[in-house]
Protein backbone atom coordinates (compact mmCIF):
# COMPACT_ATOMS: atom_id res chain seq x y z
CA UNK A 1 0.00 0.00 0.00
CA UNK A 2 1.07 3.52 -0.78
CA UNK A 3 0.18 6.37 0.62
CA UNK A 4 1.39 10.03 -0.21
CA UNK A 5 0.85 13.45 1.05
CA UNK A 6 2.02 16.75 -0.53
CA UNK A 7 2.40 20.31 0.54
CA UNK A 8 3.42 24.09 -0.39
CA UNK A 9 6.40 25.58 2.07
CA UNK A 10 7.33 29.28 1.53
CA UNK A 11 10.91 28.38 1.53
CA UNK A 12 13.86 27.78 -0.89
CA UNK A 13 14.52 24.07 -1.52
CA UNK A 14 17.61 24.39 0.90
CA UNK A 15 15.82 25.36 3.78
CA UNK A 16 13.46 22.99 3.64
CA UNK A 17 16.30 20.18 2.78
CA UNK A 18 18.23 21.10 5.74
CA UNK A 19 14.90 20.05 8.28
CA UNK A 20 14.39 16.27 6.15
CA UNK A 21 18.13 15.28 6.15
CA UNK A 22 18.61 16.14 10.19
CA UNK A 23 17.22 12.83 12.20
CA UNK A 24 17.20 15.34 15.29
CA UNK A 25 13.83 17.09 14.11
CA UNK A 26 12.26 14.62 12.86
CA UNK A 27 10.40 13.49 16.15
CA UNK A 28 9.69 17.11 16.43
CA UNK A 29 7.50 17.39 12.85
CA UNK A 30 6.60 13.43 11.78
CA UNK A 31 3.25 12.65 13.56
CA UNK A 32 2.67 9.57 14.94
CA UNK A 33 6.89 8.95 14.91
CA UNK A 34 7.96 7.48 18.40
CA UNK A 35 11.01 7.11 16.77
CA UNK A 36 13.61 8.20 14.37
CA UNK A 37 17.14 7.42 16.25
CA UNK A 38 20.64 7.13 14.35
CA UNK A 39 21.45 3.24 13.80
CA UNK A 40 24.85 3.85 12.61
CA UNK A 41 28.16 5.87 12.82
CA UNK A 42 26.47 8.21 9.74
CA UNK A 43 23.74 10.17 11.24
CA UNK A 44 22.82 11.54 7.71
CA UNK A 45 23.81 10.87 3.93
CA UNK A 46 23.71 8.01 1.74
CA UNK A 47 23.73 4.68 3.58
CA UNK A 48 22.64 6.40 6.97
CA UNK A 49 20.37 4.01 9.18
CA UNK A 50 18.10 4.44 11.56
CA UNK A 51 15.47 2.88 13.88
CA UNK A 52 12.05 3.86 13.17
CA UNK A 53 8.31 3.44 14.84
CA UNK A 54 5.41 4.59 13.94
CA UNK A 55 2.62 4.07 15.87
CA UNK A 56 -0.69 2.97 14.02
CA UNK A 57 -3.36 1.54 15.76
CA UNK A 58 -2.55 -0.74 18.45
CA UNK A 59 1.37 -1.03 17.78
CA UNK A 60 4.49 0.84 17.02
CA UNK A 61 5.40 -0.56 13.75
CA UNK A 62 8.77 0.02 12.00
CA UNK A 63 12.27 -1.36 11.90
CA UNK A 64 15.35 -0.59 11.11
CA UNK A 65 15.47 1.47 7.22
CA UNK A 66 18.47 3.37 5.47
CA UNK A 67 18.82 5.49 3.29
CA UNK A 68 19.08 4.51 -0.21
CA UNK A 69 18.65 7.60 -2.35
CA UNK A 70 20.10 11.20 -1.81
CA UNK A 71 20.02 13.58 -4.33
CA UNK A 72 20.21 17.01 -3.15
CA UNK A 73 17.97 19.17 -2.41
CA UNK A 74 15.86 16.80 -4.51
CA UNK A 75 15.13 13.26 -3.39
CA UNK A 76 16.28 11.62 -0.35
CA UNK A 77 14.44 7.78 -0.15
CA UNK A 78 14.63 4.68 2.36
CA UNK A 79 14.02 1.36 2.39
CA UNK A 80 13.59 -1.39 5.32
CA UNK A 81 16.13 -3.49 6.57
CA UNK A 82 14.36 -5.51 9.08
CA UNK A 83 10.97 -5.03 10.52
CA UNK A 84 7.58 -4.26 8.37
CA UNK A 85 8.33 -3.62 4.29
CA UNK A 86 8.43 -0.35 3.89
CA UNK A 87 9.95 2.62 1.22
CA UNK A 88 9.99 5.93 1.94
CA UNK A 89 10.83 9.20 0.11
CA UNK A 90 10.81 13.16 0.07
CA UNK A 91 11.09 14.59 -3.26
CA UNK A 92 11.38 18.44 -2.87
CA UNK A 93 10.68 20.47 -6.16
CA UNK A 94 10.45 24.51 -6.85
CA UNK A 95 7.06 25.36 -6.09
CA UNK A 96 4.60 27.26 -7.82
CA UNK A 97 5.85 30.79 -6.55
CA UNK A 98 9.37 30.74 -7.71
CA UNK A 99 12.34 29.35 -6.14
CA UNK A 100 11.20 30.83 -2.94
CA UNK A 101 8.86 28.19 -2.39
CA UNK A 102 9.24 24.43 -2.38
CA UNK A 103 6.78 21.94 -3.24
CA UNK A 104 7.11 18.86 -1.07
CA UNK A 105 5.79 15.37 -1.75
CA UNK A 106 6.52 12.86 1.19
CA UNK A 107 5.13 9.19 0.44
CA UNK A 108 5.43 5.75 2.04
CA UNK A 109 4.84 2.51 1.02
CA UNK A 110 4.81 -0.32 3.49
CA UNK A 111 3.34 -4.00 3.76
CA UNK A 112 4.54 -7.15 4.58
CA UNK A 113 5.58 -9.84 2.17
CA UNK A 114 3.76 -12.95 2.16
CA UNK A 115 0.69 -12.17 4.83
CA UNK A 116 -1.45 -12.96 2.09
CA UNK A 117 -5.34 -11.48 2.16
CA UNK A 118 -5.43 -10.18 5.78
CA UNK A 119 -2.58 -8.57 5.05
CA UNK A 120 -3.51 -6.43 2.70
CA UNK A 121 -6.99 -5.78 4.47
CA UNK A 122 -4.34 -4.65 7.58
CA UNK A 123 -2.67 -1.95 4.87
CA UNK A 124 -6.17 -0.67 3.90
CA UNK A 125 -7.53 -0.07 7.24
CA UNK A 126 -4.08 0.93 8.37
CA UNK A 127 -4.27 3.49 4.89
CA UNK A 128 -6.02 6.28 6.39
CA UNK A 129 -3.82 6.63 9.68
CA UNK A 130 -0.81 6.34 7.74
CA UNK A 131 -2.13 9.28 5.50
CA UNK A 132 -3.28 11.34 8.31
CA UNK A 133 0.26 10.99 9.99
CA UNK A 134 1.65 12.51 6.60
CA UNK A 135 -0.83 15.08 6.14
CA UNK A 136 0.23 16.50 9.57
CA UNK A 137 3.68 15.43 9.38
CA UNK A 138 3.96 17.80 6.32
CA UNK A 139 1.78 20.74 7.84
CA UNK A 140 4.22 20.76 11.07
CA UNK A 141 7.14 20.32 8.56
CA UNK A 142 5.72 23.64 7.25
CA UNK A 143 5.30 25.19 9.87
CA UNK A 144 8.94 25.13 11.63
CA UNK A 145 10.38 25.66 8.33
CA UNK A 146 8.20 28.85 7.76
CA UNK A 147 9.12 29.79 11.35
CA UNK A 148 12.79 29.28 11.12
CA UNK A 149 12.82 31.42 7.95
CA UNK A 150 10.92 34.09 9.54
CA UNK A 151 13.81 34.22 12.50
CA UNK A 152 16.38 33.63 10.20
CA UNK A 153 14.94 36.99 8.26
CA UNK A 154 14.66 38.60 11.82
CA UNK A 155 17.78 37.91 12.53
CA UNK A 156 19.26 38.89 9.73
CA UNK A 157 17.42 42.13 9.42
CA UNK A 158 18.66 42.99 13.37
CA UNK A 159 22.18 42.14 12.13
CA UNK A 160 22.04 44.41 9.63
CA UNK A 161 20.90 47.43 11.39
CA UNK A 162 23.18 46.60 14.32
CA UNK A 163 26.15 46.50 11.87
CA UNK A 164 24.83 49.80 9.78
CA UNK A 165 24.32 51.60 13.33
CA UNK A 166 27.87 50.29 14.63
CA UNK A 167 29.02 51.61 11.19
CA UNK A 168 27.51 54.97 11.97
CA UNK A 169 28.94 55.53 14.81
CA UNK A 170 32.30 54.68 14.10
CA UNK A 171 32.17 56.95 11.31
CA UNK A 172 31.25 60.07 13.46
CA UNK A 173 28.40 60.68 11.61
CA UNK A 174 24.53 61.34 13.58
CA UNK A 175 22.45 58.69 14.18
CA UNK A 176 19.34 59.08 11.50
CA UNK A 177 15.82 57.60 12.89
CA UNK A 178 12.73 57.26 10.96
CA UNK A 179 11.15 61.29 10.42
CA UNK A 180 14.25 62.49 11.33
CA UNK B 1 6.35 -39.93 30.23
CA UNK B 2 9.82 -39.55 31.48
CA UNK B 3 11.56 -39.24 28.13
CA UNK B 4 8.86 -36.65 27.12
CA UNK B 5 9.19 -35.17 30.09
CA UNK B 6 12.88 -35.10 30.41
CA UNK B 7 12.82 -33.60 26.44
CA UNK B 8 10.40 -30.70 28.01
CA UNK B 9 12.41 -29.23 30.50
CA UNK B 10 10.39 -31.12 33.55
CA UNK B 11 11.61 -33.15 36.07
CA UNK B 12 10.42 -37.09 36.24
CA UNK B 13 7.38 -36.11 38.46
CA UNK B 14 6.10 -32.88 37.44
CA UNK B 15 2.81 -33.30 38.18
CA UNK B 16 0.45 -32.94 41.27
CA UNK B 17 1.89 -31.82 44.63
CA UNK B 18 5.33 -33.77 44.31
CA UNK B 19 4.57 -36.31 47.46
CA UNK B 20 5.33 -39.76 46.69
CA UNK B 21 3.34 -42.35 47.67
CA UNK B 22 3.46 -44.16 50.66
CA UNK B 23 3.61 -48.19 50.00
CA UNK B 24 1.29 -48.87 52.71
CA UNK B 25 -1.13 -46.05 51.12
CA UNK B 26 -3.55 -48.05 48.35
CA UNK B 27 -4.38 -46.28 45.57
CA UNK B 28 -8.48 -45.99 45.43
CA UNK B 29 -10.02 -47.72 42.18
CA UNK B 30 -10.42 -44.82 39.62
CA UNK B 31 -13.83 -44.16 38.67
CA UNK B 32 -14.98 -43.49 35.22
CA UNK B 33 -13.95 -39.93 35.10
CA UNK B 34 -11.16 -40.35 36.97
CA UNK B 35 -10.02 -43.22 33.61
CA UNK B 36 -11.08 -40.65 31.61
CA UNK B 37 -9.22 -37.87 32.94
CA UNK B 38 -6.13 -40.30 33.13
CA UNK B 39 -7.02 -41.21 29.40
CA UNK B 40 -6.70 -37.70 28.21
CA UNK B 41 -3.56 -36.89 30.44
CA UNK B 42 -1.66 -39.83 28.35
CA UNK B 43 -2.98 -38.44 24.91
CA UNK B 44 -1.76 -34.71 26.57
CA UNK B 45 1.80 -35.76 27.47
CA UNK B 46 2.38 -37.42 24.43
CA UNK B 47 1.05 -34.45 22.31
CA UNK B 48 3.58 -32.19 24.39
CA UNK B 49 6.50 -31.64 21.53
CA UNK B 50 10.03 -31.41 22.68
CA UNK B 51 11.30 -28.58 23.84
CA UNK B 52 13.14 -26.95 21.24
CA UNK B 53 13.64 -22.84 20.82
CA UNK B 54 14.28 -23.02 17.48
CA UNK B 55 11.04 -23.79 16.75
CA UNK B 56 10.27 -20.34 16.69
CA UNK B 57 9.85 -19.22 13.43
CA UNK B 58 10.63 -15.06 12.66
CA UNK B 59 9.28 -15.05 9.33
CA UNK B 60 6.16 -17.07 10.51
CA UNK B 61 5.62 -14.02 12.87
CA UNK B 62 6.50 -11.28 10.93
CA UNK B 63 3.70 -13.03 8.56
CA UNK B 64 1.33 -13.02 11.14
CA UNK B 65 1.65 -9.04 12.43
CA UNK B 66 -0.81 -7.73 9.92
CA UNK B 67 -3.70 -10.50 10.92
CA UNK B 68 -2.37 -10.05 14.64
CA UNK B 69 -2.47 -6.02 14.16
CA UNK B 70 -5.88 -6.41 13.13
CA UNK B 71 -7.50 -8.22 15.89
CA UNK B 72 -5.17 -6.48 18.18
CA UNK B 73 -6.45 -2.56 17.07
CA UNK B 74 -9.76 -3.11 15.57
CA UNK B 75 -11.15 -5.75 17.85
CA UNK B 76 -9.41 -5.83 21.54
CA UNK B 77 -8.94 -1.80 20.65
CA UNK B 78 -5.39 -2.83 22.27
CA UNK B 79 -3.24 0.00 23.86
CA UNK B 80 0.42 -0.82 24.94
CA UNK B 81 2.45 1.39 27.30
CA UNK B 82 5.82 1.81 28.41
CA UNK B 83 7.55 -0.92 26.02
CA UNK B 84 10.47 1.88 26.42
CA UNK B 85 10.91 0.15 29.71
CA UNK B 86 12.28 -3.33 28.48
CA UNK B 87 15.90 -3.53 28.33
CA UNK B 88 16.74 -2.99 24.18
CA UNK B 89 19.14 -6.25 24.53
CA UNK B 90 19.91 -9.15 26.63
CA UNK B 91 17.63 -11.64 29.09
CA UNK B 92 14.90 -10.56 31.00
CA UNK B 93 11.86 -12.10 32.27
CA UNK B 94 8.47 -10.36 30.91
CA UNK B 95 5.91 -11.12 34.02
CA UNK B 96 2.25 -10.81 33.41
CA UNK B 97 -0.73 -10.80 35.03
CA UNK B 98 -2.92 -13.46 32.77
CA UNK B 99 -6.71 -12.64 32.23
CA UNK B 100 -9.21 -13.85 29.24
CA UNK B 101 -9.61 -17.76 30.17
CA UNK B 102 -7.83 -20.27 27.78
CA UNK B 103 -8.23 -17.35 24.85
CA UNK B 104 -5.83 -14.54 26.23
CA UNK B 105 -6.18 -11.60 24.54
CA UNK B 106 -3.77 -9.86 26.92
CA UNK B 107 -0.72 -12.64 25.05
CA UNK B 108 -2.01 -11.28 21.66
CA UNK B 109 -1.96 -7.80 21.67
CA UNK B 110 1.50 -7.87 23.90
CA UNK B 111 3.26 -10.24 21.21
CA UNK B 112 2.10 -7.98 18.54
CA UNK B 113 3.37 -5.16 20.46
CA UNK B 114 6.67 -6.61 21.52
CA UNK B 115 7.50 -8.26 18.23
CA UNK B 116 6.86 -5.16 15.78
CA UNK B 117 8.61 -2.84 19.18
CA UNK B 118 11.67 -4.63 18.78
CA UNK B 119 11.75 -6.52 15.62
CA UNK B 120 10.70 -10.26 14.88
CA UNK B 121 14.52 -11.30 15.32
CA UNK B 122 14.48 -10.57 18.53
CA UNK B 123 14.16 -13.78 20.41
CA UNK B 124 11.03 -13.92 22.77
CA UNK B 125 9.43 -17.04 24.37
CA UNK B 126 6.07 -17.42 26.14
CA UNK B 127 5.82 -20.00 28.69
CA UNK B 128 2.55 -22.01 28.40
CA UNK B 129 0.50 -24.55 30.56
CA UNK B 130 1.03 -28.44 28.95
CA UNK B 131 -2.36 -28.39 27.76
CA UNK B 132 -2.19 -25.28 25.57
CA UNK B 133 1.17 -26.80 23.80
CA UNK B 134 -0.78 -30.36 23.00
CA UNK B 135 -4.25 -29.07 22.07
CA UNK B 136 -4.74 -30.11 18.33
CA UNK B 137 -4.70 -26.94 16.32
CA UNK B 138 -2.61 -25.13 18.71
CA UNK B 139 1.00 -26.20 17.60
CA UNK B 140 1.28 -22.68 15.42
CA UNK B 141 1.94 -20.94 18.90
CA UNK B 142 5.52 -22.87 18.68
CA UNK B 143 6.01 -20.82 15.70
CA UNK B 144 5.63 -17.76 18.08
CA UNK B 145 8.07 -18.84 20.50
CA UNK B 146 5.79 -20.83 22.94
CA UNK B 147 7.54 -23.40 25.41
CA UNK B 148 6.04 -25.55 27.84
CA UNK B 149 5.64 -23.65 31.14
CA UNK B 150 8.98 -25.32 33.03
CA UNK B 151 12.26 -24.19 34.85
CA UNK B 152 14.08 -26.15 32.78
CA UNK B 153 12.47 -24.15 29.44
CA UNK B 154 12.93 -20.78 30.94
CA UNK B 155 16.17 -21.80 31.97
CA UNK B 156 17.50 -22.57 28.23
CA UNK B 157 15.33 -19.31 26.90
CA UNK B 158 16.85 -16.80 29.42
CA UNK B 159 20.67 -18.36 28.71
CA UNK B 160 19.67 -18.38 24.78
CA UNK B 161 19.80 -14.20 25.47
CA UNK B 162 15.89 -14.32 24.94
CA UNK B 163 13.33 -12.14 26.68
CA UNK B 164 10.68 -14.62 28.09
CA UNK B 165 7.24 -13.98 29.25
CA UNK B 166 5.70 -15.75 32.22
CA UNK B 167 2.38 -15.44 33.86
CA UNK B 168 2.88 -17.09 37.47
CA UNK B 169 -0.25 -16.86 37.71
CA UNK B 170 -1.24 -19.40 35.08
CA UNK B 171 -4.70 -21.24 35.03
CA UNK B 172 -5.62 -20.30 38.65
CA UNK B 173 -5.35 -16.37 37.56
CA UNK B 174 -6.55 -16.78 34.07
CA UNK B 175 -9.45 -18.12 34.65
CA UNK B 176 -10.52 -16.24 38.12
CA UNK B 177 -14.62 -14.27 38.65
CA UNK B 178 -14.54 -11.76 36.66
CA UNK B 179 -15.62 -8.97 39.50
CA UNK B 180 -11.93 -9.88 40.60
CA UNK B 181 -10.40 -8.84 37.02
CA UNK B 182 -8.72 -5.73 38.73
CA UNK B 183 -6.88 -8.12 40.86
CA UNK B 184 -2.93 -9.41 40.77
CA UNK B 185 -3.06 -13.51 41.76
CA UNK B 186 -0.26 -15.39 41.80
CA UNK B 187 -1.49 -17.67 44.04
CA UNK B 188 1.85 -17.68 46.13
CA UNK B 189 3.91 -18.79 43.00
CA UNK B 190 7.57 -17.68 43.29
CA UNK B 191 9.20 -19.54 40.92
CA UNK B 192 9.80 -16.53 38.42
CA UNK B 193 11.72 -14.90 41.50
CA UNK B 194 13.62 -17.47 41.62
CA UNK B 195 14.64 -17.42 38.02
CA UNK B 196 15.34 -13.38 38.21
CA UNK B 197 18.06 -14.49 40.83
CA UNK B 198 19.40 -17.73 39.77
CA UNK B 199 20.05 -15.81 35.93
CA UNK B 200 20.65 -12.58 37.30
CA UNK B 201 18.03 -10.88 34.66
CA UNK B 202 15.65 -8.09 35.04
CA UNK B 203 11.90 -8.33 35.52
CA UNK B 204 9.86 -5.81 33.69
CA UNK B 205 6.74 -6.27 35.29
CA UNK B 206 3.49 -6.73 32.57
CA UNK B 207 0.10 -4.86 33.83
CA UNK B 208 -2.86 -6.30 31.82
CA UNK B 209 -6.35 -5.13 32.21
CA UNK B 210 -10.00 -6.16 30.28
CA UNK B 211 -9.16 -9.60 29.62
CA UNK B 212 -11.16 -10.41 32.20
CA UNK B 213 -14.69 -8.98 30.63
CA UNK B 214 -14.39 -11.04 27.52
CA UNK B 215 -16.65 -13.52 29.42
CA UNK B 216 -18.27 -13.60 32.74
CA UNK B 217 -16.32 -15.83 34.79
CA UNK B 218 -18.23 -17.13 37.36
CA UNK B 219 -15.28 -19.69 39.12
CA UNK B 220 -12.38 -21.38 38.84
CA UNK B 221 -14.04 -24.55 39.56
CA UNK B 222 -10.78 -26.02 41.67
CA UNK B 223 -13.43 -28.87 43.57
CA UNK B 224 -14.42 -29.83 40.40
CA UNK B 225 -10.98 -30.56 39.20
CA UNK B 226 -9.74 -32.56 42.19
CA UNK B 227 -12.54 -34.59 42.51
CA UNK B 228 -12.05 -35.82 38.55
CA UNK B 229 -8.32 -35.77 39.71
CA UNK B 230 -7.45 -33.44 36.82
CA UNK B 231 -4.30 -31.42 39.40
CA UNK B 232 -2.48 -34.43 39.61
CA UNK B 233 -3.26 -35.43 36.02
CA UNK B 234 -2.96 -32.62 33.88
CA UNK B 235 -1.55 -30.14 36.24
CA UNK B 236 -5.29 -28.24 35.97
CA UNK B 237 -6.06 -27.02 39.12
CA UNK B 238 -8.76 -25.56 37.57
CA UNK B 239 -12.01 -26.56 35.72
CA UNK B 240 -13.35 -22.76 34.85
CA UNK B 241 -16.97 -22.13 34.92
CA UNK B 242 -18.22 -19.21 33.06
CA UNK B 243 -20.89 -17.61 30.73
CA UNK B 244 -19.41 -17.05 27.25
CA UNK B 245 -20.37 -17.00 23.66
CA UNK B 246 -21.22 -18.92 21.64
CA UNK B 247 -21.85 -21.99 24.74
CA UNK B 248 -23.80 -20.17 27.06
CA UNK B 249 -22.81 -22.08 30.44
CA UNK B 250 -18.86 -22.97 29.65
CA UNK B 251 -17.16 -25.43 31.31
CA UNK B 252 -13.64 -26.32 31.46
CA UNK B 253 -13.26 -23.81 28.56
CA UNK B 254 -11.32 -26.46 26.45
CA UNK B 255 -13.25 -25.65 23.51
CA UNK B 256 -12.45 -22.04 23.90
CA UNK B 257 -15.07 -19.45 23.37
CA UNK B 258 -16.01 -16.19 21.58
CA UNK B 259 -14.06 -13.47 23.54
CA UNK B 260 -15.81 -10.19 23.20
CA UNK B 261 -14.67 -7.59 22.26
CA UNK B 262 -13.39 -5.56 25.97
CA UNK B 263 -10.48 -3.32 25.62
CA UNK B 264 -7.28 -4.84 25.97
CA UNK B 265 -4.95 -2.21 28.13
CA UNK B 266 -1.29 -3.19 28.81
CA UNK B 267 1.43 -1.07 30.96
CA UNK B 268 5.14 -2.94 30.73
CA UNK B 269 6.24 -0.74 34.14
CA UNK B 270 10.31 -0.17 34.75
CA UNK B 271 12.92 -3.08 35.11
CA UNK B 272 13.31 -4.37 38.50
CA UNK B 273 16.92 -5.73 39.61
CA UNK B 274 16.46 -7.37 42.48
CA UNK B 275 19.85 -7.40 43.09
CA UNK B 276 19.99 -3.30 43.13
CA UNK B 277 16.85 -3.63 45.22
CA UNK B 278 17.19 -6.02 47.61
CA UNK B 279 21.01 -6.18 47.73
CA UNK B 280 23.37 -9.01 46.87
CA UNK B 281 21.01 -11.62 48.46
CA UNK B 282 17.44 -10.58 47.93
CA UNK B 283 14.89 -12.48 50.09
CA UNK B 284 12.68 -14.36 47.64
CA UNK B 285 9.37 -13.36 49.84
CA UNK B 286 10.09 -9.74 50.14
CA UNK B 287 11.15 -9.42 46.32
CA UNK B 288 7.91 -11.68 45.58
CA UNK B 289 5.68 -9.05 47.96
CA UNK B 290 7.41 -6.31 45.93
CA UNK B 291 6.60 -7.36 42.43
CA UNK B 292 2.93 -7.96 43.44
CA UNK B 293 2.56 -4.95 45.01
CA UNK B 294 4.21 -2.74 42.15
CA UNK B 295 1.65 -4.48 39.86
CA UNK B 296 -1.38 -4.45 42.00
CA UNK B 297 -0.77 -0.65 41.82
CA UNK B 298 -0.74 -0.54 38.77
CA UNK B 299 -3.54 -2.48 38.01
CA UNK B 300 -5.70 -0.17 40.44
CA UNK B 301 -4.81 2.64 38.62
CA UNK B 302 -5.73 1.19 34.94
CA UNK B 303 -9.01 0.02 36.81
CA UNK B 304 -9.97 3.68 37.74
CA UNK B 305 -9.15 4.62 33.99
CA UNK B 306 -11.60 2.45 32.73
CA UNK B 307 -15.30 3.72 32.53
CA UNK B 308 -17.31 0.85 31.93
CA UNK B 309 -16.35 -2.91 31.47
CA UNK B 310 -15.87 -4.13 27.94
CA UNK B 311 -16.06 -0.60 26.20
CA UNK B 312 -13.36 0.52 28.78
Amino acid sequence: MRVQAQIEIAAPRAAVWEFVIDPERYLHFMAGMTRWEVACDRATGLGARYRTLMRVGSAEIGGLVEVVEWDDECDLAWSSVTGVDQRGRWRLRTGAYGPESTRVELRLAYGVAGSGVLGWLAEVVAAPTVRGHLRRSLQQLKRQVEHEQLRRQAAARRSGGVSASSASRSSGSPRRTNGS
Amino acid sequence: MGATATRNGHSENPVGDGRLRRDDESPSPPSLPGRLARALAGQVTRRIPPADLDERDPDYIRESLPRLWLLSSLYFRGEVRGLGNIPEHGPVLLVGNHSGGNLTPDTTVFTLAFSAYFGVERPFYQLAHNLVLSWPGLGFLRKFGTVAASPGNAEKALRSGAAVLVYPGGDHEVHRPSWESDRVDFAGRRGFIRLALEHDVPIVPIVAIGGQETALFLSRGEGLSRLLGLDRLLRLKVLPISLAAPWGLNVGDFLGHLPLPAKITLEALPAIRLRDEFGPDPDVDEAYDYVVRVMQETLDALAEERRLPIIG
